[in-house]
């Protein structure tokens, strides 16, 4: 296997400047390991050899010529298939999309193309973003490359499981409730959830407009960090964006120091339904950052019992109307235009054969929430308790700086395991959903492997809004003592995948 | 008794504009009930004088100067169409014949 393939995005950007090697040969290292193990992983929905590889020789170009790169200028990425990247099929995971080449690029796609970052094609999710382990796409599930027979999470799974299968070094995911933390947990990968309108959602395909954040995913905290400050930062174009200067969050990862840092551990989330392995190690790993001079202490929020079920009502109440607009008149799927059906009946058949099971159940979830008569019982009083988890939010930050749990109450587990079983899928995200009602900033970092299964665990720290640096400093922090333990990162643990080419 | 019968999911298909299938509702409307019945935790919740939160962080409305920007051309616009014709999307009939 080619070196190449195994180098974090930091140590790729270094061989390029010191003319080790080139954009094209890092980018088809990529692309040959795709080809060798992406029929076991499934991590690609679509892989665009012929633009990668021209992004990466306009790089070296440039860069023989003398210009001044951006940071990431030539390392490969994968970008998760919610996000629009013009003449490339975007789909969401559904088939109410197949074959759509979008007319435009999202601005996510226009920064990336902006640092140079070469964009190897797009990942596979669950359907609009609607679940927990991929199972939800329409074009199969994503396998975890610690385990084939395991899910890798959702719903960007496919992201994170191109890190875990060397097929790329950095990836884009979009959190919503979890969707870039979660599989970064189960895929022993870093996921960081920026501060809700600290990334552009311009281009973004819509889940839930008030939570829908994009962010970065990578092997490494300094490599997700990279990621993080070139897509980062105001858009004129995201009518929620933040006009702010980005957190200084690649100075956090390069100095990782935690002596002082007030750490407080959220009673709530743990105990009952959290597995063994998960929790031994979440709790050595809030050692191990005391060890590091930080103070830890316990504290109470106690309104996140509520936010998983205010979640189910907000989003798929967003979701509903977000989705209105598949509507099988202006691009996509069209079914049933035999001459003689109205247009509402074509749309109607459009969405029936175009949504998979997920998407109906939670598009009419919503729509019962917002229904007249059940509004204030439901999603009136879902906001009401959104209110109540961010003032937990900002009592704790009176006493704490960043507070920590476990990223995901149990470790990944086996495909069709929970796929019939909605509530118990939607449990996954029990840990991650407070920070999107809140729109503070989180972030998952390995912290080991499970006793019972051997799966990654994933250690969830969240700081205030437009604090996202204290993310990237405990994970920095937490990364180089385990790395120190282990003789590197958890992600050298990882099994080989079989070579199928 | 269920929080939501087969029937009020039938309706709510019809309302959201999806064509379901008998099997989907058989499938769907215990689950629903389910789901439903569980988000209904929050009304424990005691919020009578707590104001609704509907954004994470406060909004204001943003506006931009009134002038011409690139935008997408006609063929970009209508290349994702269905089915297009004369530079318009074109579209099944809209009304219904008596």
């Amino acid at each position: 296997m080619s070196d190449l393939i195994r180098k974090t995005a930091a140590e790729l950007a270094e061989l390029m400047t010191s003319g080790q090697a080139s954009s094209v040969e890092i980018t088809q290292a990529h692309l040959d390991r795709i080809a060798a193990v992406d029929a076991d992983v499934h991590a690609f929905l679509h892989i665009d050899t012929e633009g990668a590889l021209a992004q990466a020789a306009a790089v070296d170009t440039r860069r023989a010529a003398g210009e001044e790169l951006a940071p990431l200028a030539g390392v490969p990425l994968a970008l998760k298939d919610v996000l629009t990247q013009e003449g490339i099929p975007t789909t969401a995971g559904s088939k109410i999309l197949e074959g759509w080449k979008p007319p435009y690029d999202s601005t996510m796609v226009k920064r990336l193309k902006a640092a140079g970052i070469v964009i190897l094609g797009k990942t596979n999710m669950d359907e609009f973003a609607m679940g927990s382990s991929t199972e939800n796409s329409a074009y199969g599930t994503t396998h975890n490359p610690w385990d084939l027979g395991r899910i890798p999470g959702g719903s960007g799974g496919g992201s994170s499981a191109a890190l875990a299968a060397y097929e790329a070094p950095l990836a884009i995911g979009t959190d919503t409730g979890g969707s870039i933390r979660q599989p970064g947990a189960f895929t022993g990968t870093v996921g960081v959830k920026p501060t809700y309108g600290g990334t552009s959602r311009y281009g973004l395909i819509a889940l839930a407009s008030s939570l829908d954040t994009p962010g970065p995913c990578a092997r490494t905290t300094l490599d997700a960090a990279l990621l993080h400050e070139a897509i980062a930062g105001y858009d004129p174009m995201d009518s929620t964006s933040i006009d702010q200067p980005v957190p200084a969050v690649v100075a956090a990862a390069r100095n990782g120091d935690v002596a002082g840092l007030r750490v407080g551990v959220v009673k709530e989330l743990g105990g009952e339904g959290y597995q063994p392995g998960v929790e031994a190690r979440f709790h050595e790993a809030v050692e191990l950052l005391t060890k590091l001079g930080a103070e830890v202490v316990e504290v109470s929020c106690p309104h996140f019992q509520y936010a998983l079920p205010a979640y189910y009502l907000i989003l798929p109440s967003e979701a509903s109307s977000n989705l209105a607009k598949f509507d099988a008149m202006r691009y996509g799927l069209r079914v049933g235009d035999d001459g003689t059906n109205s247009a509402e009946k074509v749309m109607n058949l459009t969405r029936e054969a175009g949504f998979g099971a997920e998407v109906k159940r939670r598009i009419m979830l919503g729509t019962h929430a917002l229904s007249s008569g059940y509004y204030d019982a439901y999603y009136g009083q879902a906001q009401k308790v959104r209110t109540l988890i961010a003032r937990d939010f900002e009592n704790a930050y009176h006493q704490v700086d960043v507070l920590v749990s476990p990223a995901t109450p149990t470790t990944a587990f086996a495909i069709g395991d929970r796929i019939d079983d909605p509530i118990a899928m939607y449990k996954n995200d029990l840990c991650t959903i407070p920070s999107n009602l809140a729109g503070n900033a989180a972030a998952s970092f390995p912290c080991g492997l499970a006793d019972e299964d051997n799966m990654p665990v994933g250690f969830h720290v969240m700081a205030p809004v437009l604090r996202d640096d204290l993310c990237y400093t405990v994970g920095a922090a937490l990364e180089s003592a385990l790395a120190e333990q282990w003789g590197g990162v958890l992600m050298t643990k990882a099994p080989e995948l079989e070579v199928t080419r | 008794m269920p929080s939501i019968t087969r029937e009020e999911v039938a309706h709510l298909a019809r309302l959201a504009r999806i064509e379901l299938t008998d099997d989907e509702l058989d499938h769907l409307a215990p689950q629903l009930d389910q789901i439903i019945t569980w988000v209904g935790q929050v009304s424990q919740v005691a919020a009578d004088d707590i104001p609704p939160t509907s954004h994470a962080l406060p909004l204001t409305n943003v506006m931009r100067a009134d002038e011409n920007v690139p935008c997408l051309t006609p063929e970009q616009a209508l290349s994702g169409a269905p089915a297009a014709e004369e530079q318009r999307f074109r579209v099944p009939r809209i009304l219904e014949e008596d």
